[in-house]
């Protein structure tokens, strides 16, 4: 039997990025607010011994427990789904802070053309330059009316930028903190770039370039360049992440409370309106409900998708007939790049998370693709990560994989070799969508999400594309072996990919095109708000985090608003 | 061989050439300073013959998962294949690989307690990945198991008494998925192989592998360093004396 406890005025389910910026804002307009977090407390204090690749980046220490929750999956609808067993492709989070504990930290904004994609595309190269099978929408809002938001995140965070990208949207302001500083790598990606005609900028980046304190009186350190960023948390809280910014803000109001071990099993609906949410401490398994007066899903894609399923709000999307917004227009991220080989040294081992200059050349609709059979395409980077030993064996094409001829080269290439990458663009495709699955079920009972997914034709003409571009500018770099990503095929699950999940919950101007308006508030329930990547209705060529949080603090805004007025925001 | 081939082959030639040039010399000077800095000049592992690794007296290595010493050794004798002993330095045996994979498959890696291990268990296609009921601890039980009656089959003896080229024979064998195994591919099992012995191999020394930090020191990657703030912008690459979490 279930605890009810006394009512807020706003819960949100999961506490990182988008969470932490709810409830920071709901939480400063004088509104009481309950953070449910399933995983741990964690913070900067807990990061002193984070430079250990085996624990944190090959057994994913900060990462989901999948013994407790994972998704299923399958190619496509004529395969019998199978749970993800293992962490591969994507990096899901639980604890403090999310994926944004530890992500890299590149802050990009997307670029006008990708929320108005359908409207500019259809009138560039006609309404059948893509298929009737994918299902490109306007995003219900456009990069001006977002351009705000996009300002009150990188100031929040502290970003670190130059302001030379000649494709960016307008911007209201400088970046907040000046770039990071320069490498021999990078200087030679710049001044490749440069004489192929191309203009590369400094990676907008969340690794912080110097002391900065933010509006809400946080302050973020400088970054140290230590080499463990991606996959860790920053010993130095010089990576912005809720936890040193958005969260403590919230805190300090005095009326936000935190709960930690509180997994969401459901959103409590109640005619037309939600009246809060079942939770399970999953330390004691005790049950409570928390009534709110608004109920935000600030939680990963694949979960704000399945609470929504499991509590039956909304109608779930039928890739047979069409039918149902919750769970369409699932997109991903394709890889496109290049490796290259030098003989010349280089300190690989060195870097921050976001360390790295990149392109939109060949980005968005920045370049003409009347005689190309795809659209949309990818930002071009070199990054600095720092790269380590056990997940870099880099080897020229026809080295073994093991014996004493890996060993001499991937000792030798180590610090002899690096990738351009880009960030390929993904569309979204009528067969690409979430469900939940009807065999598997998580620690709580409940099904696990399934996803359904594969790469699509537009994919695979815009990864080859791109990725002989990402060779061009490593051979102007003076590479000796210079090779481009193998063409794609089918998704594979197993390999890492990326962590830019994107869907499923997309927002739309009209009900009928998505699960949330322009607020992120659900089209059918005014109370019930739902904020993450799954509100992309396709997914852009860059890092997803500017982005997303821009629509956080839209969000936020919403709800506050809402807690005034009521009824609907559009 | 197709011309690409050929001109990438003595592409490599050349640069492994350049290689031994330069990382040898690293490689010794390394190690010399590692065994100095622990205070023991001439504590190596002694290997015999066939490969039994006698321990150091005082050594915090001991088994914790194999049970008998023909099966540690058929493990560390097909790891030290993969990640052999050369001019550049130690290989998985010296850095002590077999003694790490030992001590994860004995806890949380070896019983895959973050891993969704709920049935039912279907076979699926290979982009739906790791689909096995085994945990890795059974996969290597299995797996060295099958190593051993491989060797039997092949040769007639012993994993642990047939030469190096035999040994990557069978390994190839098992990388192919040409050996069969119960419940899992013995492709699968090769993968895991290969990615423990580079994990016990480059790992920070507090896991038990990466001996006295000589894999990083191999492959000039300097470990635990708080901050490379000062150096990042030099053009010239630095050599910096490797830092383990276990010197805190």
């Amino acid at each position: 039997m279930a605890t009810t406890l006394p009512g807020v005025d706003v819960v949100t389910v999961g506490v990182g990025w988008t969470g932490g910026i709810v409830a920071a804002e709901c939480s400063k307009a004088g509104l009481k607010v309950v953070g449910l977090e399933r995983g741990q407390k964690r913070g900067t204090e807990d990061y002193m011994t984070i430079h250990d690749e085996y624990r944190y980046a090959i057994r994913y220490d900060l990462m989901q427990n999948l013994s407790k929750e994972t998704i299923s999956f399958r190619n496509n609808r004529n395969m019998k789904a199978l749970p993800m067993r293992q962490l591969g492709s994507f990096l899901l989070s639980e604890g403090l802070g999310g994926s944004g504990t530890h992500w890299n930290g590149m802050t990009y904004r997307f670029l006008p053309y990708d929320f108005q994609i359908k409207t500019l595309t259809d009138k560039h190269y006609g309404p059948k330059k893509l298929g009737p099978d994918y299902l490109l929408q306007d995003w219900g809002l456009t990069y001006d009316e977002l351009e705000p938001y996009f300002d009150k995140f990188e100031k929040t965070a502290g970003i670190s930028g130059d302001d030379k990208n000649p494709f960016s949207g307008k911007r209201s302001n400088p970046y907040p903190t000046g770039p990071m500083k320069m490498t021999p790598m990078l200087t030679q990606f710049e001044t490749a770039a440069k004489k192929l005609k191309l203009s590369p900028y400094m990676v907008p980046s969340a690794n912080l370039s110097a002391v900065y304190k933010n509006p809400d009186g946080e302050t973020i350190n400088a970054c140290q360049y230590c080499g463990f960023c991606e996959r860790f948390g920053c010993e130095y809280g010089a990576k912005s992440s809720a936890e040193i910014t958005v969260v403590p803000t919230a805190l300090k109001t005095g009326i936000f409370d935190l709960r930690y071990n509180a997994n969401v099993v459901e959103i409590l609906k109640k005619g037309n309106k939600v009246t809060g949410v079942r939770y399970i401490d999953t330390i004691s398994g005790e049950e409570f409900i928390q009534p709110a007066n608004a109920v935000v899903l600030t939680s990963y894609v694949f979960n704000n998708a399945k609470l929504l399923m499991v509590s039956n709000i909304g109608e779930r999307y039928d890739p047979a007939t069409g039918k149902g917004t919750l769970g369409r227009n699932y997109c991903y991220q394709i890889l496109p790049g290049a490796a290259g080989f030098f003989d010349e040294q280089y300190n690989t081992f060195m870097g921050a998370g976001s360390l790295g200059m990149s392109l939109d050349d060949y980005n968005g609709d920045n370049f003409d693709h009347s005689d190309l059979d795809f659209i949309h395409g990818g930002n071009i980077a070199l990054t600095q990560t720092g790269a380590r030993p056990i997940g870099s064996n880099p080897t020229p094409p026809d080295t073994p994989t093991w014996g004493s001829e890996f060993k001499k080269q991937s000792i030798h290439y180590y610090t002899r070799s690096f990738g351009i990458g880009a960030q390929g663009a993904s569309m979204p495709h009528k067969e690409n969508y979430l469900s939940l699955d009807s065999t598997y079920k998580d620690a709580y009972g409940l099904p696990l999400i399934q996803l359904t997914y594969n790469f699509t034709d537009q994919d695979r003409a815009l990864h080859k594309y791109i990725s002989a571009r990402a060779a061009d500018i490593m051979k102007e770099m003076g590479a000796k072996t210079v090779v481009p990503n193998a063409e794609i095929t089918d998704y594979n699950i197993v390999p890492y990919q990326t962590t830019h999940n994107t869907g499923g919950t997309v927002m739309s101007l009209k009900p009928e095109d998505g699960v949330v308006n322009n607020y992120l508030q659900h089209w059918n329930v005014e109370n019930l708000f739902a904020v993450s990547a799954g509100n992309f209705a396709h997914n852009s060529g860059y890092n997803p985090t500017g982005t997303l949080g821009a629509l956080a603090y839209r969000c936020a805004e919403g709800v506050v608003k809402y807690s005034k007025s009521g009824g609907s925001l559009v | 061989m197709s011309p690409e081939k050929d001109i990438s082959r003595r592409d490599f030639l050349k640069t492994t050439g350049i290689a031994a040039g330069t990382l040898v010399g690293g490689g010794l000077i390394g190690g010399l300073v590692g065994y100095k800095m622990h205070g023991k000049g001439t504590a190596t592992l002694e290997h015999d013959q066939h490969g039994t690794v006698t321990e150091e007296t005082g050594s915090p290595k001991a088994k914790m998962f194999f049970m008998n010493q023909r099966d540690f050794n058929i493990l560390a004798n097909a790891t030290e294949r993969i990640f052999p002993e050369d001019d550049l330095g130690p290989g998985a045996k010296g850095l002590d690989v077999p003694y790490f994979i030992d001590h994860q498959l004995a806890g949380q890696y070896g019983s895959n307690s973050k891993e969704y291990m709920h049935g039912p268990f279907g076979e699926g296609a290979p982009t739906q990945g790791y689909q096995s009921r085994l945990t890795r601890a059974e996969i290597f039980k299995q797996g060295v198991q099958k190593l051993e009656s491989e060797a039997q089959n092949r040769y007639k003896k012993s994993f642990n008494d047939i030469d190096g080229k035999q040994m990557d024979e069978i390994l190839t064998a098992f990388q192919k998925g040409d050996v069969q195994m119960s419940g899992v591919t013995s492709a699968f099992f090769f993968t895991l192989l290969r990615a423990a012995t580079l994990e016990g191999a480059y790992s920070d020394p507090i896991y038990g592998g990466n001996r006295n930090m000589d894999g990083w020191r191999m492959k000039g990657f300097p470990g635990h360093q708080m901050a490379y703030i000062t150096q990042i912008e030099d053009p010239k690459f630095q050599k910096i004396e490797p830092n383990s979490l276990g010197s805190h």
